[in-house]
């Protein structure tokens, strides 16, 4: 193709996202959007994956048959989202080893905050509330992109995550209500996992270098700080009502603009964990290349198996 | 050790008796009868059907968007084809 007719081929394409089109598979797109999504899609298929993680830790250790059951059913919506994920990232022309691989050599990103350890069963309350919480205000904001598969995978996925932060609330309301040491644990749960939470939304807009080409796209549809700011304006009365206190000194409402002021991030800690220093880096990438090596006989045998199925088919028909 | 990977399949679902299948996504699996299975945990978690249709996604043979316009312009202006292209008098019933 010559270069005038790529041109021409960027500026139909551009003209259709603007117009509200969907991107599907097979149409033409420019390179740049086929990689951008590629690294989207499976750095949001890894978080789901790595998510499973530090909750299923907790499985065995539920304290209630009523709790263990809802975990258990969360975490494998977890895989399941990963799955979506997967296949939406796979229509771009990437395999999933080739995604595993880059995941697991860390070429790969996975949402920084499965990266602290779930020391407490509060946590789970914590990770449900707060994580899910903000992952939920995220993938609102992506039903609407532009790529088909990926906005479907979206759908999808807030539909079943809205019972996953619930199950979260519950278990710090419950806390909440319980004795003293109990409400400590949760108060103690949203000490740590506040922060982070925050950092979910990626840095500043200002230190967002993607942000202007992803809202073009519409891989974005709000900016990190528009949604941080709504995750924070939803989440603190969400606290003070069962006598959470928010770890911000400097959480104050701002009457003028109906929304809360907060703290400054500590951003060092964000870049620290994304390079790959956080408590757990190393933990959760040892457990996913265990997972995927200690798999693959189990891989293979089912593909042997199916393979010697056919053939007695195939022997049978004859 | 055989380094084959599991081939990829499309998923159709039927959510009620009544409704077709529509397709739901796609998945890994060694074969169809796993196919079934894993879709069976991956799409229909929460109720959402009542029959499941797999096939091997390199069976399916798709038109190419780039010939859109041969494909699918010709019935634009095809306007006959619709009711509303027809003048009747409006006291006439029943049509």
């Amino acid at each position: 193709m010559s270069e005038e007719q790529i041109k021409n081929l960027e500026e139909q394409f551009e003209a259709r996202i603007l117009r509200d089109d969907k991107i599907e598979p097979k149409d033409w797109m420019p390179e740049k959007y086929r990689q951008t999504h590629i690294r989207q899609i499976s750095q949001h298929a890894h978080s789901e994956i790595v998510g499973m993680l530090p909750e299923g830790n907790w499985i065995t250790r539920a304290p209630s048959l009523r709790r263990k059951v809802a975990l258990l059913a969360k975490v494998q919506d977890e895989g399941g989202h990963g799955l979506y994920l997967y296949s939406a990232a796979e229509t771009l022309g990437i395999s999933r080893d080739e995604m595993f691989e880059q995941l697991h050599t860390g070429k790969a990103k996975y949402s920084s905050i499965f990266n602290y350890p779930a020391l407490t069963w509060a946590d789970m309350g914590a990770i449900g509330w707060l994580v899910d919480g903000a992952a939920i205000i995220n993938q609102v904001a992506l039903c609407g992109t532009s790529y088909g598969p990926y906005a479907r995978a979206m759908v999808r996925i807030c539909k079943e995550e809205s019972f996953h932060q619930r199950q979260g609330y519950e278990i710090m309301l419950k806390l909440s209500q319980g004795t003293q040491e109990q409400r400590d644990m949760a108060q103690d749960a949203l000490n740590r996992f506040w922060w982070p939470a925050l950092m979910m939304f990626g840095p500043k807009d200002e230190d967002s270098p993607h942000t202007a080409q992803s809202m073009k796209w519409k891989l974005k549809r709000k900016t990190n700080d528009d949604l941080r700011q709504q995750f924070i304006d939803q989440t603190v009365p969400q606290a003070e009502l069962i006598g959470l206190t928010v770890p911000d000194p400097d959480l104050k409402w701002n009457e003028e603009r109906q929304s809360y002021d907060f703290g400054e991030i500590d951003w060092d800690e964000f870049w620290q964990v994304v390079k790959g220093h956080g408590p757990c880096n190393k933990e959760r990438m040892d457990a996913r290349v265990n997972a995927w090596e200690g798999g693959a006989w189990v891989r293979d045998a089912a593909m042997a198996y199916a393979d010697k199925k056919q053939e007695r088919k195939a022997k049978q028909a004859i | 050790m055989s380094t084959k990977n599991w081939p990829l399949w499309e998923v159709f679902v039927r959510s009620k008796n009544g409704l077709e299948h529509r397709h739901f996504g796609s998945l890994h699996a060694a074969d169809a009868e796993m196919a079934l299975e894993n879709a069976r945990d991956v799409y229909t978690r929460r109720n959402e059907g009542v029959s499941i249709w797999v096939v091997e996604s390199k069976h399916i043979t798709a038109s190419n968007p780039e010939h859109n316009g041969e494909l699918f312009e010709p019935a634009q202006d095809k306007v006959y084809r619709h009711p509303t292209f027809y003048n009747l008098p409006d006291e006439i019933k029943h049509m």
